[in-house]
């Protein structure tokens, strides 16, 4: 009897999308949470989606020619200009569909770039696609650093992490010494009917957010934290554990913004203290006692700001400037 | 601080990490850079070694925002560099045409891959070598210096330095992927053997001063931000005193100037390699990692008894006119090998004027030439 108790019955997970879209066999790093963080985008849309995608890690693993990774269409032009190329598959479908050159059906155009690509050299032409209005989604597959090139720091590396050029030292004890751009914010800021972050340690809450901003009318941005264990330096078998931990302390919460309600989607009853989180963090490992408590402040008034937000919007009637 | 600059000594470091210290040793205090295979490295050097001599590495956004902010930096006084590679140098290009035309020193290291586009991320080319020349619109002198091993990296970047206060603009350091990364031998001189120029400074009053007043081909002093000195810096058309005047008489003024002041000082600038040149009958061109492989070539064939030479270009601009008009009525052919679709080969052949016949062995990038295949060419016209 006793054993029998211990036998966990693996059940599927209920309307879980078994198709795959990204194939096994690619180049990434053992336990990349990015790649599982698009896989289950992928599968929350299906095969009706349009692909562009900026150049960076996810690039680089998924298309050493002659093999590809894609089950759907993809495409890469440069660095720069996801979110540009995204808005010109969109405006061609747009175009092709009324022509009755295609099929009159759905279909999802997602822009994706890594936190350099989206927060840094790309963020000019994501904002021309909020702006312009464009129905479509982009994805901002956050490692924290540019991960492509040998752990380059990026506006998207959390203050305290050590990188090749944000390195701690003498000089400079912190190491990255700025904060974290809030990319999920500026997004809201251009009044789009959707932004949210998420993190594939809850990858439920990620596909049901992917399936939102594929609905609406407008632009959507998700802002998807990825453990990245080479550049973290983190063992590989503990992105999830991380991931959940960034989440769980308030240092990555996750919400939605939609339609300009603020709305947490997943609420710990008390925050875990950062140190959880930053322990065990290679790139952490030089902080002392003083950054980690102004770390920690930062999070408690970024997570009470955030309250704030929720509680001020909640009641709001929608308002958005792209919807048409 | 200071005496972590010039880290004196013999060092065994790849060609990106010897135009860090290069551009440390020659007194660069900012580096604003963005990452960019194969010229990663440069920007990683800085990063860990510019906070322990008191200088600023800045990561910016993008190539665009650090060329911006290295010009910056220059009119704050200090000497300041960026490093990148074909696609971010092509993202530089309006902000290079910003530097020429408001003269403001600065280097910047081009670790060429192969291009046009992301090409060859990872593998070597020369392709950037009229980009560099004619890449920002508008007519403006260039100066490109083309190290050929990670000690002339060093040394080099010092010189790019040197000229870029001398001439006050933009230089550029030609570099390509196989020097970057080759790992040698660096012999990092003590101080006061490195020849350092430091920037003029005006030595007029205030009232008298004119920032953009030329001596004949050469710029006037720079005052810089804080100086006290009255200055007016834009990228229009401007008058002595750096304000706009929208005419044709002050563009000629203006333009003239920014390109004469490389073109009548090219004597001073032009550095080549001369090797066997005396009694050559065949002379091969060569710059960067090629002409390593041309010196092979060359120095095989002359143990043999051909009378072969090599010219290889330390400064790729201003081209050595002179110095290859010259041999054009000695020899019978210029051979010019370079990974790019004959760029080089174009200006040798315009100079040479139909006197020897031009012959370009091009490759498009991804791979260098063998010794056998540069003397096999080479002895079809012997």
């Amino acid at each position: 009897m006793a054993e029998e108790k211990k036998k966990r019955i693996l059940k599927p997970i209920k309307d879980f999308p078994l198709d795959e879209y990204i194939a096994s066999g690619h180049r990434a790093c053992q336990g990349c949470a990015e790649v599982l963080a698009v896989r289950h985008v992928l599968k929350a849309i299906g095969p009706d989606m349009v692909l562009a995608m900026a150049t960076g890690c996810m690039e680089i693993i998924s298309s050493p020619y002659p093999f590809t990774s894609w089950n759907v269409p993809w495409i890469h032009v440069a660095f720069e200009n996801a979110a540009a190329v995204g808005s010109g598959v969109e405006a061609g479908l747009k175009a092709l569909r009324r022509k009755g050159r295609i099929p009159d059906k759905n279909v999802t155009v997602v822009a994706m770039g890594g936190d350099g690509g989206t927060s840094d050299i790309g963020f000019q032409a994501l904002s021309g696609m909020f702006e312009r209005g464009h129905k479509m989604i982009y994805v901002c597959v956050d490692n924290e650093a540019y991960m492509n090139t040998g752990v380059q720091r990026s506006s998207s590396t959390p203050f305290g992490a050590s990188t090749t050029t944000s390195p701690a030292g003498k000089a400079r004890p912190s190491g990255q010494n700025t904060w974290k751009k809030d990319m999920t914010a500026i997004a809201a800021a251009h009044n789009i009917p959707y932004a949210a972050t998420a993190c594939p340690s809850y990858y439920s809450d990620l596909m049901r957010k992917v399936r939102r901003a594929a609905e609406v009318e407008g632009p959507a941005y998700l802002h998807v934290l990825s453990v990245c264990p080479t550049g973290w330096r983190v063992p590989p078998q503990t992105s999830i554990k991380y991931g959940a931990l960034a989440v769980d302390s308030g240092v990555f919460p996750l919400y939605e913004v939609d339609h300009g309600v603020w709305k947490l989607s997943r609420k710990p009853k008390n925050l875990k203290p950062v140190t959880e989180y930053l322990k065990g963090q290679g790139r952490f490992r030089h902080l002392d006692e003083g950054m980690i408590a102004l770390i920690q402040e930062r999070v408690i008034a970024n997570w009470e700001r955030l309250l704030k937000l929720c509680e001020a919007t909640g009641d709001k009637p929608a308002q958005s400037g792209s919807e048409s | 601080m200071a005496e972590k600059d010039v880290l004196t000594g013999e060092h065994f470091i790849h060609g990106d990490a010897a135009c860090a210290e290069g551009g440390l040793a020659a007194g660069c205090r900012f580096f604003a850079g963005y990452p960019i295979t194969p010229a990663t490295e440069v920007a990683e050097r800085m990063a860990r070694r510019l906070p322990e001599v008191g200088g600023i590495y800045i990561q910016m956004e993008d190539e665009i925002a650090s060329m911006a902010a290295i010009l910056g930096a220059s009119w704050g006084g200090v000497k300041s560099m960026t490093s990148t590679s074909g696609p971010g140098f092509s993202l530089m290009m309006e902000n290079i045409g910003l530097g020429m035309m408001t003269e403001t020193p600065c280097v910047v290291v081009n670790i060429q891959r192969g291009g046009p586009s992301t090409g060859l991320p990872t593998l070597v080319g020369q392709a950037d070598v009229m980009q560099a020349r004619w890449g920002s619109h508008g007519d403006y002198g260039c100066i490109a210096v083309s190290p050929a091993s990670p000690q002339e990296c060093f040394d080099l970047t010092i010189l790019a330095f040197n000229l870029s206060e001398m001439y006050r603009q933009p230089v550029f350091v030609l570099a390509d992927e196989v020097v970057g990364h080759m790992t040698e031998k660096v012999i990092i001189p003590p101080r006061e053997q490195i020849h350092v120029a430091q920037r003029a400074k005006p030595a007029v009053e205030r009232s008298k001063y004119l920032p953009f007043e030329s001596t004949g081909p050469m710029p006037a002093p720079m005052a810089i931000a804080g100086d006290g000195y009255h200055v007016h810096v834009t990228g229009l058309t401007h008058d002595e005193r750096g304000y706009p005047v929208i005419t044709d008489a002050v563009q000629e003024r203006n333009v003239r100037h920014i390109v004469e002041k490389v073109r009548m000082n090219a004597h001073n600038i032009i550095r080549v390699d001369e090797v066997a040149l005396e009694d050559a009958d065949v002379v091969v061109i060569a710059y960067g990692c090629t002409s390593r492989v041309a010196r092979q070539a060359v120095e095989d064939m002359r143990r043999k008894g051909h009378r072969v030479g090599l010219l290889r270009l330390v400064t790729l601009w201003p081209f050595p006119s002179n110095i290859v008009r010259r041999l054009a009525g000695q020899v019978k052919a210029f051979v010019v090998p370079e990974i790019n679709y004959g760029q080089m080969a174009l200006e040798v052949e315009r100079t040479a004027g139909g006197r020897a016949e031009t012959v370009l062995m091009g490759l498009m990038g991804g791979s260098i030439h063998s010794p056998q295949e540069i003397q096999e060419v080479v002895g079809q016209y012997l």
